[in-house]
């Protein structure tokens, strides 16, 4: 074992010799590497967050034909450190009339519900926090804390507009739990494994080919989750200004903003990991642990790349509009594909594993085309409804 | 005292102490946010014995969904009761009496059981309990009826919950 | 090792606190909390028992989770109940829900 095969564990027993060289008590030494190893993990998190911050920027600037920050360092990279600075030396308030404890404790629990998903994401065959059993659930779990802190903020913050914001949290997190959920069971199902570390290695074809439309749902309900725009309504600064960070100051604020983007990034992450093969890029991985993680972080930033990109072209929806897709849509359509992928994988279980795969992507095209089919049909319907309002009546005793 | 032991009685702390903010705080939300961190402590327990996917489950359904529906609820419902005034009946001393009375009587009665104080076994190696649950949830020999008649009730509650709920006007 | 004692005054704790709750307290809201902190209460019961008893023996944690179906079912009625009452008689406090007593 050297470093370049296995780099974590190395540098492990590394310091367990190094620490029992001092005679400390091993179990300690264990306990004391693990903790070193999460504050490695979680520095490293917050450092690419600062870079993030600059690619958002960036990017943003030029989705919108801007040249976006351009004065501090060259290609205005160290602009992020300017902001921190100017976070950090901004009057902290905290508001008459909130509920102190729980209005400081959101924007941590907030950040710390994206850290906790650094714990599974597989960086290369041996670089990974832990390899749990349960790894897909645990993405959920995590999520929940991430809308528990939006609503401690929002009800905390003795603001109506921040209230109105974690109540349109509520039920947007909520529902758009249920197609995630489904949409995480397509892998799952296809793996036969909740470990992310199994479901990466079982793609040797990658699951986008296998289920593009569970792909395609993760993604949407992955954006829903993040409150990203056209999901952006617990913000939506045209109708109730900030939505739940309106109070919120300094590096406060700070801690949401860095949460935001972290959170976008590790779901790039995730997208990756189970539908495209997450470290595992053509053999390349093969070249050694760093290779496969310099392969997964790549991946990663061109799907953070793909959710901003949705974010900055399409425009915020109603929220109705929000939970009607979801419910009359997105949920239904997700029960559908799962079933179907059960089914068609059942029955080419014993088949080669081209022909399962062109079976399951021939089952996805099928459901698709159906989908679209009857999102016509409905649309024709409606249009049909519309364009004769004179007499309503007439219409349905025609139908 | 092993460093387990420590990390059990931590918890357990956490467990007891919240839940007494429970039972007692005035402020309802807060009962609520006390509530998610017993719940979050009981997702512990649950850790330390070896149950991780009832630990992760614990953290999606109490937390993600029942304690966020509560909080909901108590928004909902707080104009007339104000965080003011008492939260206790005034019998709350029979109740108080009543809990102790449980409490010394389960206790009592667990402590003469043989059994009480046994320790655990080792995990038979190999044994993947999460590969065994889900094979006993859906197996015809074993918890099936049971599983079905749960999503029944999950359905009965889901259609009951929205019709109660409905604002007819 | 931790005994298996432990556990089952931790859940015997939790559970007298949850009756103290559902008794003593008058809002509805807190009352289906106390609920909440008992059914913990035997789910750790379950669990213990399971990995006390026979680990092979899976039935404990079915049980638990047919527990967590129950759950959240009673808490989406429970609540839906409380709201419902709460829109026609602008109260959640359970002793002022006397309508049915004469």
């Amino acid at each position: 074992m050297t470093f370049w095969t296995d780099p974590i564990n190395f540098v492990a027993d590394w310091l367990m010799g190094v620490f029992t060289g001092w005679g400390m008590a091993e179990g300690l030494a264990g306990v004391l590497i693990a903790l070193i190893g999460i504050f490695a993990l979680v520095t490293f998190a917050m450092l690419l967050d600062i870079l993030l911050v600059w690619v958002e920027r960036k990017v943003v600037a030029r989705f919108q034909d801007r040249l976006g920050p351009n004065r501090v360092g060259p290609f205005g990279i160290f602009q992020p450190f300017a902001d921190i600075v100017k976070l950090l030396i901004k009057e902290d308030i905290t508001p008459i009339g909130a509920d102190k404890i729980i209005y400081n404790l959101a924007p941590i629990f907030s950040l710390m519900s994206v850290l906790l998903l650094w714990a599974i994401l597989p960086f290369a065959p041996k670089i990974f926090g832990v390899d749990l059993n349960v790894g897909l659930l645990y993405i959920v779990a995590a999520g929940a804390i991430g809308t528990l802190s939006i609503i401690m903020a929002g009800w905390a913050s003795n603001n109506k507009y921040a209230l109105m914001g974690a109540f349109r949290t509520v039920a947007q997190m909520i529902s758009y739990e249920i197609p995630m959920v489904v949409a995480l069971l397509i892998p799952t199902l296809l793996a036969g494994t909740m470990g992310v570390n199994g479901i990466v290695e079982s793609q040797g074809i990658w699951f986008v080919v296998l289920s593009p439309l569970g792909a395609l749902i993760f993604v949407i309900s992955a954006i829903a989750e993040l409150g990203r725009s056209p999901f952006d309504l617990n913000e939506a600064e045209s109708e109730i200004v900030a939505g739940f960070h309106i109070e919120y100051t300094g590096m406060k604020f700070g801690l949401f903003y860095a949460g935001e983007l972290l959170h976008a990034f590790t779901f790039g992450g995730f997208i990756s990991v189970l539908f495209f093969g997450g470290y595992r890029f053509f053999g390349l991985e093969n070249f050694g642990p760093i290779v496969a993680a310099v392969i997964f972080l790549l991946k990663a930033l061109f799907f953070y790349w793909v959710i901003m990109w949705v974010k900055y072209t399409v425009p915020r929806v109603r929220i109705d509009h929000m939970l009607a897709f979801n419910w009359k849509f997105l949920t239904p359509l997700a029960f559908v594909l799962l079933m179907v992928t059960a089914l068609v994988s059942k029955l080419l279980a014993g088949a080669s594993a081209g022909w399962h795969a062109a079976g399951l992507f021939l089952a996805n095209v099928v459901v698709g085309w159906l989908t679209i089919e009857i999102l016509k049909a409905h649309a024709r319907r409606q249009r049909e409804r519309e364009e004769t309002p004179a007499q309503p009546a007439v219409q349905a005793a025609q139908h | 005292m092993t460093f387990l032991q420590i990390i059990f009685l931590l918890f357990a702390a956490v467990i007891l102490g919240s839940a007494l903010m429970v039972v007692t705080t005035r402020n309802m939300i807060h009962a609520a946010l006390w509530l998610i961190a017993a719940l979050f402590g009981v997702a512990a327990v649950y850790a330390l014995l070896n149950a991780g996917f009832l630990a992760v489950v614990q953290v999606v359904v109490y937390i993600g969904a029942i304690a966020i529906l509560f909080i909901f609820a108590v928004m909902l419902t707080r104009r007339e009761m104000r965080d003011k005034g008492p939260q206790l009946n005034k019998n709350w001393w029979m109740a108080a009496l009543i809990s102790v009375v449980t409490f010394g009587g389960l206790f009592g009665l667990l402590s003469n059981w043989a059994g009480f104080s046994k320790t655990a076994a080792e995990i038979p190696a190999g044994l993947d309990a999460v590969e065994q649950l889900g094979i006993a949830l859906v197996s015809p020999d074993a918890y099936v009826l049971p599983f079905e008649v749960a999503s029944i009730l999950l359905l009965a509650a889901l259609i009951g919950a929205v019709y109660v709920a409905f604002n007819k006007e | 090792m931790i005994p298996l004692s432990w556990y089952l005054t931790l859940s015997a704790g939790l559970f007298s606190i949850g009756l103290f709750g559902v008794l003593a307290r008058k809002n509805a809201v807190a009352i289906l909390l106390g609920i909440e902190l008992m059914l913990n209460a035997v789910n750790i019961n379950l669990v213990a028992f399971w990995r006390y008893g026979d680990p092979a023996m899976i039935v404990g944690q079915v049980f638990a989770i047919i527990v967590f179906a129950t759950a959240a079912a009673e808490v989406a009625v429970g609540l839906a109940l409380i709201i419902s009452i709460y829109r026609r008689r602008k109260t959640v406090v359970a002793d002022e829900i006397d309508m049915m007593k004469w």
